[in-house]
């Protein structure tokens, strides 16, 4: 059935048990996005030691897509160095915006992969994502700070 | 319809009293209703977002478009006074509609938010010129009155003019009950105030709010009152005269017409005493190179082709519902209301917002599940046919009045049954046990 495509046994896993939630200190940057077609939101922060993510804490709330790819951005991002993570934004982001015709690599993404049915309902990719361009905000200002982007930015309506 | 435990106190106009159709014949002309939705027969719960459309009215536009396509009152030839005479003949009709005391009351626009809009400028543009009407014109200390209950299209265009013009807005908040708190009315709306715009049917709670003391205290201190009647003019009678407002906002495709097409009904001395909103073809009196003067209403604010195909749509869209009888849908949804009222409050784990009763109340039902997320609840009631609105609405104060981010909203019409709100609670077991 089309609704078990969406609804993955991980991604409800995800959403039951949220893995790395809510906000730890220190952090180098934080960002805050919004989806204004639903009014879902997350504040998300960047822990950075030399090249290397040590933390991404968050907190938020919204339906279980936004909030379950919030839970597996922290398992497959902390602990990797920033192009890693980076590679790894670009994976998911090709993934759920491939209309269905992007193969994810499991090596790359792997608890992620059970986003690719979000990729089949356009309407769900914002929530998909909101995390991610999030956390891709606060890296960006995390390895430059002259980045003058102010974190509070909102996913296109 | 099975009885539902709501009992109408005797003396008060009782169900058995009221006119009725038969819904299966009525179901009959909504072609879309025959369609499957991911496997399972559409139930379509989602009217007040946009309605379905009869029959009748698909073969007016395309009757139109086929043998009478022409531009609007301009040409000389036959077509165009077919097509003028069309454009025309659907003003009249809404006008009837609403029981406008002139035709020339009627002005078309994209929709109510453009409507709402219109008037909004017209105070700006007003404010701005040394002509101005006084009661058009806004300044600091002068005070616009909204609500909390507000649909964005009713907030936006007022703090854009606040904004603009140094002026401030005002609400009226809401009840836990979801009704319009008017217990501090007459220090909200005072003699500062020089608009009062307020939800007729909210699209979010349901509530229908009564007007009479609100357009009481207006005329007290001499201001104009404004409905945005988006929701109420599709659902419920609508009498201009009796419900003495100086403005009304509503849109054509939330009563089984066409997208495109709105419709301000104003009282004929205002619009007079407005400046222009849009300015082109269609809409002057003269054009010259040192300046233009404007037409009267309702041309004054028609700048351009209008949407035609889409008012002789709206035209046979208020045929429809006139032929079937606002009262007689007024009453067949109070009844449906009464009933999914009951279920819905029988499904373990819902809290309802807005009216538990269907008085003051239309069909359209707003509620949380169990704390989960409206999309998701959205999601699994799809995947079974069942077709609702998820989100904020276009109403996030009320939302954020009521503590939750966004709500599920099932919203009737006349071809709405029983059968449509079982699918709706069966659906939400499902939702559950997905999420459990």
């Amino acid at each position: 059935m089309q609704l078990d495509q969406l609804y993955q046994e991980i991604i409800l896993d995800h959403y039951k048990k949220p893995r790395g939630r809510g906000l730890r200190e220190p952090f180098d940057t934080e960002a805050h996005h919004v989806n204004p077609t639903c009014g879902d939101e997350v504040t998300l922060r960047v822990t950075l030691d030399g090249d290397r993510i040590t933390d991404v804490s968050y907190e938020g709330m919204g339906c279980s897509i936004s909030q379950a790819s919030a839970s597996v951005l922290h398992e497959l991002i902390v602990g990797k160095p920033v192009p890693d993570a980076l590679t790894r934004v670009e994976a998911f982001t090709e993934l759920v915006g491939g209309r269905g015709q992007v193969e994810p690599d499991e090596a790359v993404l792997e608890d992620a992969v059970a986003f690719a049915g979000v990729a089949r309902y356009p309407a769900r990719v914002k929530c998909a994502l909101l995390s991610w361009m999030a956390f891709k905000d606060a890296l960006a200002r995390a390895v430059d700070p002259s980045d003058d982007n102010s974190g509070e930015i909102k996913v296109g309506a | 319809m099975s009885a539902t435990s709501t009992v109408i106190p005797s003396g008060m106009p009782q169900y058995e009293g009221q006119p009725r159709f038969d819904v299966a014949k009525i179901r009959a002309d909504f072609p879309i209703l025959d369609r499957e939705v991911n496997g399972h027969p559409l139930v379509y719960l989602d009217s007040g977002n946009t309605s379905q459309k009869p029959r009748q009215v698909i073969d007016a536009i395309n009757e139109h478009l086929a043998r009478h396509n022409g531009n609007v009152s301009r040409s000389v030839h036959t077509l165009g006074t077919e097509a003028t005479l069309a454009y025309e003949g659907a003003r009249a009709k809404v006008a009837a509609f609403i029981n406008a005391p002139s035709v020339d009351e009627v002005v078309f626009t994209k929709n109510s938010t453009e409507a709402i809009n219109l008037v909004a400028y017209s105070f700006l543009n007003a404010s701005l010129s040394p002509k101005g009407d006084p009661r058009f014109t806004l300044g600091p200390g002068d005070e616009i009155v909204i609500s909390e209950m507000e649909h964005h299209s009713n907030i936006v265009p007022w703090q854009l003019l606040a904004e603009r013009t140094g002026a401030t807005v005002r609400y009226l908040g809401i009840t836990d009950a979801g009704r319009l708190d008017e217990s501090n009315l007459d220090e909200v709306i005072n003699e500062r105030t020089k608009i009062v715009s307020i939800v007729h049917y909210s699209n979010i709670l349901g509530t229908i709010n009564a007007t009479s003391r609100i357009t009481a205290r207006v005329r007290e201190v001499g201001a104009l009152l404004m409905l945005d009647c988006s929701q109420s003019v599709p659902h419920l009678p609508m009498d201009v005269v009796a419900y003495d407002a100086d403005f009304i906002a509503f849109t054509g495709h939330k009563m089984c017409g066409p997208t495109g097409i709105g419709v301000l009904w104003g009282r004929g001395e205002l619009l007079a005493a407005m400046p222009p909103f849009l300015g082109g073809g269609s809409m002057i009196e003269t054009v010259a190179m040192s300046g233009s003067t404007f037409a009267p209403p309702p041309m004054r604010f028609e700048a351009g082709t209008p949407p035609i195909a889409e008012a002789v749509g709206l035209g046979a869209a208020v045929d429809y519902l006139s032929a079937v009888g606002m009262q007689a849908i007024s009453w067949y949804e109070k009844q449906l209301t009464a009933y999914a009222l009951d279920a819905l409050q029988a499904v373990p784990g819902l809290r309802l917002f807005g009216p538990k009763v269907p008085v003051g109340r239309g069909g359209t039902l707003s509620f949380d599940l169990d704390g989960i997320h409206p999309h998701d609840v959205g999601q699994v009631l799809d995947a079974e046919g069942v077709q609702v609105r998820v989100g904020h609405h276009c109403a996030r104060p009320t939302c954020v009045r009521f503590g939750v981010p966004a709500m599920t909203r099932a919203s009737l019409y006349l071809y709405n049954t029983t059968d449509d709100i079982d699918a709706l609670v069966l659906g939400l077991e499902k939702v559950r046990k997905v999420f459990a």
